[in-house]
């Protein structure tokens, strides 16, 4: 079962097809109702009996909690109940987030409410349910909580000196996982390199700022037994999964419905105790429980990221070409890793791609994970990858210039070769199919380089300071259960889509894939239209419901076009031949002679309509008598898809930032950016253009603006976004965005995916043209964000 | 702190009458009280413009208004706009150029689209992205944003040329 099916043994060619909706840029089916306001996010759910959960959070980074008081709470107008951690804790078993693979990682239990200390500021002490929000924080203001507040470990470069406070004393230190790659013989390339550069960067923590804060509706039946929650999620089978162990209940007891998800990017594809607290609160009350992260409590316990700092060195010879990369990671990630994913893989991740796009001998990595007082960090948007490539693309430029090439000649030289996959690289990723000349190529198409490069001599003449930075990239995708789950995480790699034809001929799909705006929808339609033969109009697509769509992974590393999207793909072919079956039955004609299009079963040789799909499906399903008695006739496919060859399918790309430095306040004017990226077959170039923009601007924020900053207490001084900034409209540049094709082999479909490429390039272009802008002044920033403050000291204006 | 207080205002051009809490902020009135979940709260602060509605044709933050001092007020949403049919070429190339991706930010956005429409008809690009620098949005990168609006705004220039 399973088998993947190519062009060749189907006798199709995709792009022949007279129905062929892959590659057009067809308008999201589902877009009116978000232009109208009349989509369905989880807080616009409201349910009988509906009751509202508000947390008292942490004021401390680290404080054992002595004694909880709830009596003025309970005489607050509205109030229900209140819960603490120990009562939760009946209901609920803690989780521990280490992954086997990962060896020697470690974790502590966490719970949905801590029993006896609370580790970071905003973490979740004591529950309040009351009638409304607003009279449940009401009661969170009349509890009177005691904590005695304990030494914080805020920082991670001591997190593993012997003073340091350990913060779970059972684990004995504040290790979770170190993890060393190594290939070749770094010692002597470096020994004998003719010129060896080095910097040490810093990435800044950051969060994702989903518009929609984290968002969840648990609601627990006690006459069946059921648990439903309408969830903000991009998982929702993980999640029905999580839930029913946790709570020792039955998989198929629990149901996950997420509809309209106001984004997500990684943020909430995790396990959070405020939310397992809704769901424990639920069962034991018998009754619907909301809880909406306000935007103060989505800054101190939604996630957060890339809170790294790294030394690199690479070794290059004469000619420029790159001999080995020496790397050293350090990552703090909050006092728990996080479940289920933990909050391992981030460094894992660079560990796996530093280095990437580049062809050479040797490599040592080293990424060394730690705990401390301060929100848990665990995966957004492009795992690691902004961070490699950060790291790796600012010593491409170290080198170059060290060397006097050009930063366009060095890479050239050094990317590997597009005729020489497949191929593995010294961090051990196997690479099927990559094309970082043809991309390098399509983007010096793109960026007008000698206007550019005349006006960046003449603005310096002025006085003014513009630079031109370049940064290539890989970026994971379609990733096997070699990323989850050989660790243990019940983390489904596969996906699948069921395909049912109704009377009228219209298509429902249902998939495993999620939607949170970058399309899904739309382009299962488009592929179950193209696949089946129908009109995009006639298919209509269900996802996020966990029980109606088959069992999936849902939206994460970028799996919903490469493994979703094959499944829809293989469900549609499928539903097409049984539909042809049929027809040749009613038809006196063998199915391989008739074809589907546009709606109509037509001859295949001469391409004459034979019958539309309506008269089919009127007869199939209320006029069976008329059809052979032994004729099949499940007007209904399922598949299920996942990748077998490649652990991930790895996609690549180059962009280019040309930005503008004010050399007197330190503030950057981004003026222009270019991004080619190859994510393999583009099943719509719109939305996948919108990722790509959407990706590079979340890539900015990181460079230039968002930074989680706490005090040396542990307190998050950014909770607020008048404090955090983000990017908005005046301050975007125009992006251009280009395409290079090179299809994964493994699917029909062909498909990688596109989400990450965007966020995992843009920081590194923009830290290399702000230091090509200062390139006269011998001034350079290695520490993201890039603030006015970081680039005046490297200016020497400001101490 | 649970003073209330009776209003009666106009909501989509539906007389609507109510006892408030006077702490209520007019998007959890329109939200919770009415159903008109179109809007959507997101920063809370007045930053980020995913609350924003028309309160007597101006386009205000539902966060930042209370529901209490709204008496006799004339209030649209997007349920409002979408019906009238005020903004459908605004909305049909927000459709067309994917301006919206996860749609959070989107009603609030194309309130303050409307307000261009409105009151700058000849608005350039960059006058678009000043504009529209209170309204965040995750997901688009902004630029397609700004394509549908500056696409409505010269459609409509050439229609009245006509």
């Amino acid at each position: 079962m399973n088998e993947i099916v190519t062009p060749r043994s189907l006798g199709l060619s995709r792009e022949d097809l007279p129905n062929s909706y892959i590659g057009r840029a067809v308008p999201r089916p589902n877009a009116r109702k978000l232009v109208e306001g009349r989509a369905t996010y989880t807080d616009d759910v409201s349910l009988p009996r509906l009751v509202h959960a508000a947390f008292l959070r942490s004021p401390h980074a680290h404080a054992r909690i002595v004694s909880i008081d709830t009596s003025a709470a309970l005489d607050v107008p509205g109030v229900v109940r209140v819960f603490t951690g120990a009562e939760l804790a009946k209901v609920c078993d803690p989780w521990v987030a280490v992954l086997a693979h990962l060896k020697g990682m470690k974790s502590a239990p966490q719970y949905p409410l801590p029993l006896e200390r609370a580790t970071w500021q905003g973490e979740a002490v004591v529950a309040v349910v009351a009638d409304t929000r607003a009279a449940a924080e009401d009661g969170v203001a009349a509890l009177a909580v005691l904590f005695d507040p304990l030494p914080a470990q805020v920082d991670m470069e001591t997190a593993l000196r012997p003073d340091a406070v350990i913060i779970h004393p059972e684990l004995g230190d504040n290790l979770v996982f170190t993890r060393t790659a190594e290939t070749g013989d770094v010692a002597a390339a470096f020994a004998s390199a003719h010129k060896i550069v080095e910097a040490t960067f810093h990435t800044g923590r950051h969060t994702g700022v989903t518009l929609e804060p984290r968002s969840i509706i648990a609601d627990y039946n006690r006459a069946d037994g059921t648990l439903t929650v309408h969830h903000s999620t991009q998982a929702p089978h993980m999640m029905q999964n999580v839930f029913a162990t946790q709570l020792r209940m039955p998989e198929g007891d629990v149901r996950v419905i997420c509809k309209d998800v106001g984004g997500s990017y990684g943020i909430k594809v995790h396990v959070y105790p405020d939310e397992m607290a809704v769901a424990c609160m639920s069962r034991i009350m018998g009754r619907p429980v909301k809880f909406i992260a306000d935007r103060f409590e989505a800054f101190g316990s939604d996630i957060h990221a890339r809170d790294h700092r790294i030394t690199g060195r690479l070794a290059v010879d004469a000619e420029g070409r790159f001999l080995a990369f020496d790397i050293d990671d350090l990552t703090g990630i909050g006092p728990y890793s996080v479940y289920p994913r933990t909050s391992a893989v981030e460094g894992n991740q660079v560990v796996n791609l530093c280095g990437g796009p580049y062809a050479f001998g040797a490599y040592r990595c080293t990424t060394t994970v730690v705990l401390q007082n301060k929100s848990p960090t665990c995966q957004y948007r492009a795992v690691g990858h902004p961070i490699a490539t950060a790291v790796t693309e600012g010593l491409v430029d170290l080198a170059a210039e060290a060397l006097g090439l050009d930063p366009v000649a060095i890479r050239r030289k050094n990317l590997i070769r597009d005729d020489a996959y497949p191929c593995t690289s010294p961090a051990g990723m196997r690479f099927e199919g990559l094309s970082h000349h043809a991309s390098l190529d399509k983007l010096l198409d793109m960026v007008p380089l000698e206007r550019i490069r005349a006006d960046q001599a003449e603005q310096r003449r002025k006085g003014v300071y513009r630079g031109l930075g370049f940064a290539s990239f890989i970026e994971l995708t379609n990733p096997s259960p070699f990323m989850y789950g050989i660790g243990g995480a019940k983390i489904s790699a596969q996906d699948g889509c069921t395909v049912r034809m109704d009377p009228d001929g219209s298509v429902v799909a249902l998939s495993g894939v999620t939607e949170q705006g970058q399309g899904t929808e739309a382009i299962l339609a488009q592929i179950v239209a193209h696949g089946v033969g129908v009109p995009v109009a006639k298919v209509k697509v269900v996802t996020g419901d966990t029980q109606t769509t088959p069992y999936g992974g849902g939206t994460w590393a970028c799996r919903g076009a490469g493994i979703g999207g094959e499944a829809a793909l293989q469900s549609a072919i499928a539903l097409k031949e049984q539909i042809l079956q049929v027809a040749g039955a009613m038809l006196q004609a063998q199915p391989s002679s008739l074809d589907i299009i546009m709606g109509e079963v037509v001859d295949r040789a001469t391409g004459q309509s034979r019958m539309p799909l309506s008269e089919l499906g009127r007869i199939v399903y209320y006029r069976g008598d008329t059809l052979p008695k032994d004729l099949a006739r499940e007007l209904v496919q399922t598949r299920h898809y996942i990748t077998k060859e490649y652990p991930f399918a790895f996609t690549n790309g180059i962009q280019a930032s040309w930005l503008e430095v004010d050399i007197e306040t330190g503030i950057v004017k981004l003026l222009e950016h270019w991004c080619v990226e190859d994510c393999g077959r583009v099943i719509n170039p719109m939305l996948v253009d919108e990722q790509v923009r959407g990706g590079i601007v979340q890539g900015i924020g990181g460079a230039l603006y968002e930074h989680c900053i706490y005090n040396k207490d542990g307190q998050l001084l950014t909770t607020t976004l008048a404090d955090y900034l983000v990017p908005m409209a005046a301050e975007m540049p125009d992006m251009h965005v280009g395409h290079v094709e090179t299809p994964t082999q493994e699917s029909l479909l062909g498909a990688k995916g596109a989400g990450e490429a965007g966020t995992a390039g843009a920081p590194a272009a923009i830290m290399n043209a702000i230091n090509d802008a200062l390139g006269p002044l011998s001034a350079k920033v290695f520490a993201q964000p890039f603030t006015p403050e970081r680039i005046l000291k490297a200016l020497g204006t400001i101490a | 702190m649970n003073r209330r207080i009776d209003v009666s205002l106009t909501v989509n051009g539906e007389k609507v009458s109510r006892s408030v809490d006077t702490r209520t902020h007019l998007i959890d009135f329109l939200r919770s009280e009415l159903g008109l979940t179109g809007a959507h709260t997101a920063c809370e602060h007045g930053v980020c413009g995913a609350c924003t509605v028309r309160v007597d044709g101006d386009a205000v933050r539902g966060c930042l208004v209370m529901a209490a001092s709204l008496d006799g007020a004339v209030v649209e949403t997007i349920e409002g706009l979408s019906d009238t049919g005020e903004i459908r070429d605004l909305q049909a190339a927000f459709v067309a150029r994917n301006a919206s991706q996860c749609g959070y930010c989107t009603p609030g956005m194309l309130v303050s689209a409307a307000d261009i429409l409105k009151h700058a008809p000849n608005a350039s690009r960059d006058d678009i992205r000043e504009h529209i620098s209170g309204n965040y949005c995750r997901c688009t990168g902004y630029q397609a944003i700004v394509d549908a609006i500056d696409d409505v705004l010269k459609a409509r220039r050439e229609s009245e040329a006509a």
